[in-house]
């Protein structure tokens, strides 16, 4: 973020209603963050600086915007309001009462009955307590399991089938989408909710502290939770495609071919035979060969399918592609990948289909490159370039890097990537050092990013 | 001290006598007026448009093809009254299609025209003034709306398909509002245009480009709003209708497709649905029609099995 676009930020801020906090939120979202995967990350910064009670938007709103103009930076700004009424109210519903008002405002799609029931089982469920530093996924987790969503949206597809005006499979569908959509709001609220105490209790920077989460393309692949996971395979079509198009206008720019004569000379007519406007016939640059072989045992299986996907998505900008995955024992799946439109499907059949296991499903890295030397070294040529995938993590096998050094003298290259953070190399059973003499380069490559930029390079 | 005011700011680097005047009153007004030519818009794209004159700065505008980027910069023209002036990139655009060009053909005539007379050094100096002069130039999108004299908004138009070193040309329009002519000098606007880009993301933009707009996203509409797009493009369609359509895209949208339903294709599905006398949707209309959302086989396929639990029966 550059300087430029904090003074646009404070600019805005002076030509705005600062009570209107979505407005508020606009003006900052377009000054500051110019990346569309970036927007998740402002929300949840934004509620967290700006958090305010709904209750007395008016007021509160004021003093909160007004604060931070001051101070440009928007950490300063604590929360000005205090707890109010809002707070104290949420307690005073019994639990019966607090369920019916959770299902009338969810049945409605009432978003001010919906944030009002948040609160309360935020307040009757949650038992937030003051002062501990944490991020607040306990008392999400304790108060959604009070409130049984599980048995609410079931309750509402079927009120939402019951009342459908398309019958058969598309309403059943439509019914239950719905209520999954609700019940989310309704976890969203309950985030909200418990962030603003949490923002209340231990203020806005400190929060935001543990609140903090990486960028999608920077998340360590190796240490994905689940959700992380599903997040990266989400970013891995776009980034593919994104990754293409840009190779192929780099190779059709990067040389231009030689002169066409013929459109040269009618080019030249226009200016009295002069052949001021040179043209040249496209370029037909040479395409390099691929063969990736990827550990895919237990600690790094995930790395090496993104990788496994991302070389296949962009396989038009190489004239082969042929991928072997090992563990103890090797075997090629380029088939899988052939006639599939989607990488995607290839390597989810990856596991089921590939037989890797030789003797007892640790990873052996000496024996699994001295299969493939034996069975496919002659293939291996001056137009190839090796990418082999993997932690270097051999339980205390033999390394044999006699056999990586053959594979390196016939190939035109020979990179080696490793997910692990390049403090742990050769720690342990790594044996990267055994190996890293004889590769053009050993690159650490542990999130998204790393990975675009390497496969980027090497087409 | 002089004013803060970025809009005065900007004039004054034009050497306006006053800056041009606004164009909307608040975000509110936005809204209104954009929903008069059949854009509805949300607060986020209505906050942006009112911050964008109110800064006179361009708007980047990404997002999923269809979800209606380019007709906002059209309905934004038409709600001002302003004449749009549209640039379109490719691949391969270059300076002399997006900004100006010297009409060769015509200098070489004046040249040759120029030879019957006899020449001397003093003619030879005569003649390049006269063939670098403003009437050998051919105005192209840029130029154009940056001489323009009448109120224009300038749409560019998929930013993202020319290559990092042509996005350079257009730094100097987005933050000065000038054109800098090597032959001729430096061309600046006499009113403050309203600029729009926009990029379907195939590439990451460069960082001097984003730091010259503001930024807006936008995407799928919620079904709510989708809604609302429904019923006042598709004329004679009933709110029930609508609705269901708004919640069928909403769950085809929710799969792992190639291609996600755009908006336009939304209304042309409705359409289809309403001149098929359809009052409400059945099993056997989606399997029919989901063609029409839908450009690829394989997720024609998926979505039936998955709305209808039955394989595809199109294929």
């Amino acid at each position: 973020m550059s300087l430029s676009e904090h003074v646009d930020a404070a600019r805005c801020i002076g030509f705005i209603d600062l009570g209107d906090r979505d407005l508020l939120r606009a003006a900052l979202a377009a000054t500051l963050v110019k990346d569309g995967d970036h927007l998740e990350a402002f929300q949840r910064a934004f509620d967290v600086f700006f958090s305010l009670r709904d209750a007395d938007p008016e007021t509160s709103g004021v003093a909160d915007g007004a604060a931070s103009t001051g101070t440009d930076a928007p950490g300063a700004a604590g929360p000005g309001a205090s707890r109010g009424e809002g707070g104290g109210a949420g307690s005073s519903l019994s639990a019966e009462e607090l369920a019916s008002l959770l299902w009338r405002a969810l049945r409605d799609a009432d978003p001010a009955l919906l944030r009002r029931g948040a609160a309360d089982a935020v307040a009757r469920y949650a038992g937030i307590e003051p002062g501990r530093p944490v991020g607040g996924t306990y008392y999400l987790y304790r108060t959604l399991r009070n409130l049984d969503l599980d048995t609410l949206e079931e309750r509402l597809a079927q009120w939402g089938r019951d009342h459908a005006r398309s019958s058969g499979e598309l309403g059943e569908r439509l019914a239950r989408d719905d209520a999954r959509e609700r019940i989310a709001q309704l976890r969203q609220a309950v985030e909200r909710e418990i962030r603003q105490r949490l923002v209340e209790d231990r203020g806005a920077a400190t929060l935001a502290r543990s609140l903090r989460r990486p960028l999608p393309e920077d998340v360590d692949v190796m240490h994905a939770n689940r959700e992380e996971m599903a997040q990266l395979q989400r970013a891995l079509r776009p980034l593919s495609r994104k990754l293409a198009t840009r190779l192929a206008r780099r190779r059709r720019r990067r040389h231009r071919g030689a002169v066409d004569l013929r459109r040269t000379v009618v080019r030249s007519l226009s200016t009295g035979g002069v052949p001021l406007d040179l043209r040249f016939k496209p370029p037909r640059p040479a395409k390099p060969e691929i063969i990736v072989i990827a550990d895919i045992s237990g600690s790094v299986a995930s790395f090496a399918r993104f990788t496994l996907h991302l070389v296949h998505a962009i396989s038009s900008q190489f004239s082969t592609v042929r991928s072997f995955v090992f563990v103890d024992g090797l075997d090629e799946v380029t088939r899988l990948f052939e006639g599939v439109d989607d990488p995607a499907d290839a390597v989810t059949r990856i596991n089921a289909e590939a037989d890797v296991i030789a003797v007892d499903g640790h990873s052996d890295y000496g024996r699994a490159l001295s299969t493939f030397h034996d069975r496919y070294a002659r293939e291996v040529t001056r137009r190839a370039t090796v990418l082999i995938l993997g932690d270097a993590r051999n339980n205390y096998h033999h390394a044999r890097p006699e056999i990586l050094a053959d594979l390196a003298a016939r190939a035109r290259s020979l990179y080696w990537l490793n997910p692990e953070p390049r403090a742990y190399w050769d720690s342990g059973d790594s044996v990267i050092a055994q190996y890293a003499p004889y590769c053009d380069g050993v690159i650490e490559c542990r999130t998204l990013r790393q990975l675009e930029a390497f496969v980027g390079e090497l087409a | 001290m002089t004013s803060l005011d970025p809009r005065d700011e900007v004039a004054r680097r034009l050497g306006l006598r006053e800056a041009t005047p606004l164009r909307f009153a608040s975000p509110g007004d936005v809204r209104e007026r954009l929903a008069t030519r059949e854009y509805l818009s949300d607060d986020a794209i209505a906050s942006v448009v009112y911050l964008a004159d109110r800064l006179a700065k361009p708007v980047l505008v990404e997002g999923p093809a269809g979800t209606g980027k380019t007709s906002l910069a059209q309905a934004v023209a038409d709600a001002t009254g302003a004449r749009l002036i549209r640039l379109q990139c490719y691949e391969g655009l270059d300076e002399s299609k997006a900004l100006y060009e010297w009409n060769y053909r015509k200098q070489l005539l004046r040249i040759q025209a120029g030879r019957a007379e006899g020449s001397g050094p003093e003619e030879w100096s005569h003649l390049e003034e006269d063939i670098f002069a403003q009437e050998f130039l051919l105005t192209r999108p840029l130029l154009e709306a940056i001489s323009a004299t009448d109120p224009v908004v300038l749409l560019i138009d998929e930013v993202d398909r020319v290559e990092l070193e042509t996005e350079a040309l257009l730094l100097e329009i987005l933050s000065e509002y000038q054109v800098s002519i090597p032959e001729l000098g430096t061309v600046r606007a006499t009113q403050i245009p309203m600029v729009f880009l926009t990029s379907n993301n195939t590439r990451e933009l460069s960082e001097a480009l984003k730091r010259r707009c503001l930024y807006l996203y936008i995407g799928y509409p919620d079904v709510e709003r989708e809604r609302e797009i429904i019923e006042r493009r598709v004329p004679g369609i009933s709110t029930a209708l609508a609705d269901q359509v708004a919640r069928v895209v909403r769950t085809i949208r929710s799969m792992d497709l190639k291609k996600a339903p755009s908006v336009s294709e939304t209304l042309d599905w409705a359409r289809t649905l309403v001149i098929l006398g359809r009052e409400e949707i059945g099993d056997e209309d989606t399997a029919a029609t989901l063609h029409i959302l839908l450009k690829y086989q394989s997720d024609i396929e998926r979505a039936t099995k998955e709305l209808l639990g039955r394989p595809g029966s199109l294929a």
